[in-house]
């Protein structure tokens, strides 16, 4: 459950402010955050990720006011709540697939269940990935990979920032399935913020920032 | 998964810089290592080594060669001095102890003195078999002497003129052994002692052909007829002996004023010359301290220059990575533990860099003191352990913890928001 109540945001040292528009998301349920570059749909992606603290306003998550958290609560509410995706698939080269995921429980302070690792890469179809490094992997394997690390800790968020901008159509239908699909699977509500009008047939529940008030 | 294997992975994919960075400190903690094993090892050598000996009265002539020869057996005499002008010393009653020496020959390199047992109680030397030198032409090994040169108590051996090998060889007169020593950890374990007629027979026949060996024997008999007085040196010779020499003697001071005068009165005849031990130890220090301090210098140089090479590894491998912390930091780590984990990786860096760097001079030490026998007969050994080392270890590792300070308050300070949205 994502709840945004008269949310306004000021970018540092500008007089440039963004007021977003009220809406909430109920759990288990997909939105879709549309709007051109520069709308503010990254900015409003990172302070309902609690990656952004500077705002005014209410963020609920799970009925937990994120601006009620200290920094290192918020780090950890995170790292339990919220499964990021980004455009750029950015893993850990130094380390092995195996490792990127497990690398998720353990910043968040979760134990390491070796057995949910295998279940989930199974799901992707990346078993055989388990020891390969990132570099041997291709950029749609690298992409479930991503998505595999957003989901493994099984939050009850997960925010996707333009994971289909750079693809082509038939990718960009396998993306969004693979999203809708693994977000249904662990019961988690989907937010995905982008400008790819290619999404809007997907994901019926639309909040669109260019026509904020 | 741990801070520990992410940054050991981190430091795994980048092999080469690892490797240089964890080299180069450790080259500059091996030369420190190898400096304070020999230094530390030394030092306390040579002052074991001139303990219990004050002053040493030599022939005129360079006062550390006066106590590299008679107290570290490793340089040649400066020359004789006359029995009866050391007995005069010898009786001042500042003088506690009186030791004479008779050096010339050796054996394998190893030095035969000709002196008598109270040299050997000045290093507390102990018997491992057999007995003490008694009669003409018996020697009692040091303990390396015997390891050595493999002689067993009985065995015979000709001695030869020098320190050096391929002396001149005096085959007429063999050495027999009597007497093998425990290991003093001292110069004792690098001689061969007899006593002092023993080295003038041998020299006798061989430099004074005109005179033959019964010169001795006339003129003890000569002094019978008179009354015999011993000299209070060697108590076969009659005091006052005008022919017989000495090369040299160690005095024991009775107080401290023999510190002051002694040297004065042996300094003030023009044939001999005193040295002290203390003194002449200290001026070697100071001469080797020189060399000791510019390698220390190299040393350091490395070490700075590794703590560059780190904080420089570290900075750059940052700019590369604001990514991937920013990452970690969405998946729920804590500035302190992205901060931990770069101070993790420079400490990891100069832990592993001294750890490596300190074996390495020990392993070096090691194989020098097993190799080569000169450094074999020092003593010097790998095996030991000073607490210093730890004060190496403790610094480098704060070395790696201030190189790493940087990048990791940067890291620390790092806005996740702006550089995930700033692709």
């Amino acid at each position: 459950m994502i709840s945004v109540r008269n949310l306004s945001y000021q970018y540092d040292g500008t007089s440039r402010a963004i007021q977003f528009q009220d809406f909430s998301i109920p759990q288990g349920e997909h939105g879709l955050l549309l709007g051109e570059s520069g709308s503010g749909k990254t900015t409003l992606l990172h302070i309902i990720g609690g990656l952004l603290r500077q705002y005014h306003g209410t963020v609920s998550i799970q009925d937990t006011a994120l601006s009620a958290l200290s920094e290192a609560a918020l780090d950890n509410f995170r790292g339990r709540q919220i499964g990021f995706i980004f455009q750029r698939n950015h893993l850990i080269s130094a380390l092995t697939v195996e490792k990127n995921l497990a690398l998720s429980p353990y910043l968040a302070g979760l134990p390491i269940d070796a057995a949910r690792i295998d279940q989930v890469l199974a799901s992707l179809g990346l078993q055989e990935k388990k020891k390969s490094r990132i570099s041997e992997l291709s950029h749609g394997q690298a992409q479930r990979v991503a998505i595999a690390r957003a989901v493994l800790n099984k939050p009850s968020i997960i925010l996707a920032d333009e994971p289909t901008s750079a693809l082509d159509d038939k990718n960009c239908e396998r993306v969004i399935s693979l999203l809708t699909d693994v977000a249904r699977q662990n019961g988690a509500t989907l937010l995905v913020a982008t400008h790819d009008q290619r999404l809007k047939d997907r994901i019926s529940n639309r909040i669109d920032l260019t026509t904020a008030p | 998964m741990s801070l520990l294997t992410l940054v050991w992975n981190y430091l795994k994919a980048r092999p080469l810089n690892t490797a240089i960075n964890i080299l180069l400190l450790s080259l500059g903690i091996a030369v420190i290592t190898i400096l304070l094993l020999f230094s530390q090892q030394l030092e306390k050598k040579i002052t074991e080594n001139a303990k219990g000996i004050d002053l040493v009265v030599g022939a005129k002539g360079s006062p550390l060669q006066i106590i590299l020869c008679n107290i570290f057996h490793i340089d040649f005499p400066t020359g004789n001095i006359k029995l009866f002008e050391a007995e005069r010393i010898a009786k001042n009653r500042l003088v506690k102890k009186a030791i004479p020496l008779a050096l010339g020959d050796s054996y394998n390199t190893y030095r035969i003195i000709g002196t008598n047992r109270a040299y050997a109680e000045l290093y507390h030397g102990e018997l491992a078999a057999g007995a003490w030198w008694n009669e003409d032409l018996q020697v009692t090994l040091g303990a390396k002497v015997a390891e050595l040169t493999r002689l067993k108590l009985g065995d015979h051996f000709a001695s030869a003129h020098g320190l050096s090998e391929g002396g001149h060889a005096h085959e007429e007169h063999q050495y027999v052994v009597v007497g093998i020593l425990k290991p003093s950890n001292s110069v004792l374990d690098n001689v061969i002692l007899t006593n002092i007629e023993s080295v003038w027979k041998v020299h006798e026949e061989h430099g004074e052909e005109e005179e033959d060996g019964h010169e001795t024997h006339g003129e003890e008999e000569h002094a019978h007829g008179t009354t015999f007085i011993p000299s209070p040196l060697i108590p076969t010779v009659a005091k006052g002996d005008s022919t017989k020499e000495i090369t040299a003697m160690l005095l024991q001071y009775r107080s401290p004023m023999g510190a002051i005068q002694l040297p004065r009165i042996v300094n003030a005849q023009s044939s001999l010359q005193a040295a002290s031990p203390a003194f002449e130890t200290a001026r070697l220090f100071s001469i080797l301290g020189v060399g000791v301090d510019i390698l220390m210098g190299f040393a350091y140089v490395l070490i700075i220059i590794s703590g560059l090479s780190i904080f420089i590894a570290l900075y750059n491998s940052l700019k590369e990575r604001r990514y991937d912390l920013a990452i970690m930091r969405s998946m729920g780590a804590t500035r302190t533990k992205v901060f931990i984990s770069i101070l993790l990786e420079g400490g990891f860096l100069t832990l592993a860099g001294s750890v490596l760097g300190l074996l390495a001079g020990h392993g070096a030490v090691m194989l020098l003191a097993g190799m080569a026998e000169q450094a074999q007969r020092t003593g010097i050994s790998g095996w030991v352990f000073y607490p210093q080392e730890w004060i190496i270890l403790v610094g480098s590792l704060l070395l790696g913890l201030v190189c790493a300070m940087i990048p990791a308050i940067q890291a620390y300070r790092t806005d996740i928001s702006k550089v995930l949205a700033g692709h």
